[in-house]
């Protein structure tokens, strides 16, 4: 489904993408692990367009998006969670969940989205999207792009800072939209979470792609992941 | 003759009203120069110009095509805006990546090269455009006597400032602009073509400029200059309310145009130099302006 081949990204100045490889397959979710600085959200912002320069390969579905501007990568149907959870402040709760068009059909409806994420149903009139509490504004930044038909999901450390019982509801959730037919990319720093979600891991090292541990023998290379992560 | 504090209703009345046309014309340029400031990031130096534009836009289909002032209303911004979509394209499009200063001298230079072109067209003593028919005269309010098309210009720019508020604050166009504000990068990754919003902004904010040309040209004479008096108040209007703030554009229009009216009436001497009184004594309190959001 994708397939990212020699993938250098700059920024400015500094190369931060050393040709990186891999691909996610349609129904997986697939994970990228690595230290800080290994070069897992700039990949992301790389297959988003979102990196000033990039050179190499980013194929989805067949399609080449190298060169592509990001509006165009999103028509293709890939979308993006980011990191920093980019929850809109001067829009309202509901209006932060419609904000992304479209794209493609076969996203949830709004009914959907709120069985999935209950407390979000309670917070729709709330003003400003940014007086939701982190774990929400999280609930919300997955909520939105489901709604478009994007089918690749490009998910940025959604439990980063959050308590365990939202990462378990976060975990809960990336399970469930697999099983409905949405493939994950996901940047993790925690990969015990990234174990109970993930098919295959991918680990970077220095902007390259250095190893790939399928989820089954995630256990059995916990000396070499050990290694890699620096934990 | 009935008096308030020691004034003649009447002149107290009267400058009232002037204030609140010059206010209407304030809320309108601040408007749109907020709209673009908020998108653009850049300050729209040539807002005056196009301002000045809509105004001969409307002399010009009157008196070549015999349009007269209603159809110019409407014909005018869109002429006008139309130009302002080729002038984003080719010129300040180009400027995106670099310091908004370069917007700045770009679109100031621009203004001189407008204004200089009408005025070696037209001459700089200006055009007479009459009030049309159906808004001449005067009604008696009892206090006071109204021109019928002061009243109108007051009307019609309340309700285009707090339409264009409303399309900006309630509905699904306006959260995309709202949106695209705070994080245009992250706004195209979602599919919105960003780039064709903000020549649409621009569009908008210099069809409210040439909209309040057309409201303007009866009463002040058409001429290449006319936006220069608007503009440097209108600049202080715009950091008092707080710089990109929709309301606060809006408000304080219409709130410093009733002050300068009223300093007219009290202490003539200081009614051209009220507005950056005004602004001082805000900027020293509150740095982003009334209305500004702090960051």
């Amino acid at each position: 489904m994708l397939e990212v081949k020699d993938l250098n990204a700059w920024y400015g100045e500094s190369h931060v993408l050393h040709g990186a490889s891999f691909e996610v397959r349609e129904g997986e979710v697939v994970t990228l692990l690595g230290r800080n600085g290994a070069g897992k959200t700039t990949t992301m912002k790389s297959i988003m367009g979102l990196v000033p320069r990039r050179q190499g390969s980013i194929r989805y579905r067949g399609a080449e998006l190298i060169g592509a501007p990001p509006e165009r990568i999103a028509r293709a149907g890939i979308a993006f969670c980011p990191e920093e959870r980019a929850i809109f402040g001067s829009l309202s709760v509901t209006e932060n969940l419609m904000l992304p068009p479209v794209v493609a059909p076969g996203g949830l409806d709004v009914a959907t989205i709120y069985e999935l994420f209950p407390n979000l149903k309670e917070r729709a009139s709330t003003a400003h999207g940014t007086k939701l509490s982190g774990g929400e504004q999280q609930m919300l930044a997955i909520a939105r792009i489901l709604r478009t038909g994007a089918k690749l999901l490009l998910l940025d450390e959604p439990t980063e800072g959050l308590a365990p019982v939202i990462v378990q509801q976060i975990g809960r959730t990336i399970r469930e939209i697999k099983k409905r037919g949405f493939t994950v990319l996901l940047v993790e720093q925690n990969f015990r979470f990234a174990a109970t979600v993930a098919d295959r891991h991918y680990v970077m090292e220095h902007g390259q792609v250095v190893d790939m541990i399928p989820n089954h023998l995630l256990e059995s290379s916990m000396d070499k992941l050990h290694e890699y992560l620096g934990v | 003759m009935m008096m308030i504090f020691g004034i003649p209703a009447p002149l107290l009345f009267g400058q009232l009203l002037l204030g609140l046309i010059n206010g209407a014309f304030y809320a309108m340029l601040a408007l749109g120069l907020s709209i673009i400031f908020g998108m653009l990031n850049i300050i729209n130096f040539a807002h005056g110009a196009l301002f000045m534009m809509g105004a001969f836009a409307a002399w010009v289909l009157l008196h070549y095509l015999g349009i007269g002032y209603f159809p110019a209303l409407i014909l005018s911004p869109i002429l006008i805006g139309i130009f302002g979509i080729v002038l984003e394209r080719t010129l300040i499009s180009q400027l995106y990546k670099l310091d908004h200063l370069y917007g700045l001298l770009l679109t100031f230079g621009l203004a001189l090269v407008i204004q200089g072109l009408f005025r070696n067209y037209y001459g700089s003593s200006g055009m007479p455009y009459d009030i049309p028919d159906a808004l001449q005269g005067a009604t008696n309010l009892g206090f006071m006597y109204l021109p019928i098309y002061r009243g109108w210009v007051v009307i019609a720019a309340l309700v285009v400032c707090f339409s264009t508020w409303a399309i900006i604050e309630k509905t699904f166009l306006g959260a995309r602009l709202r949106a695209a504000t705070e994080n245009p990068a992250m706004v195209r990754a979602f599919g919105i073509n960003v780039p064709r919003l903000i020549t649409i902004t621009y569009a908008c904010g210099v069809g409210l400029a040439a909209f309040a040309g057309v409201l303007a040209a009866p009463i002040y004479s058409v001429n290449p200059d006319m936006g220069d008096n608007f503009i440097n108040t209108v600049f202080a209007i715009v950091v008092i309310g707080g710089m990109g703030s929709i309301l606060g554009s809006i408000i304080t229009g219409f709130g410093l145009g009733v002050i300068e009216g009223l300093t007219k009436v009290f202490y003539p001497q200081a009614s051209a130099t009220v507005v950056f009184l005004v602004m001082v004594i805000v900027l020293l309190f509150l740095p982003r302006g009334l209305f500004g959001k702090t960051a």
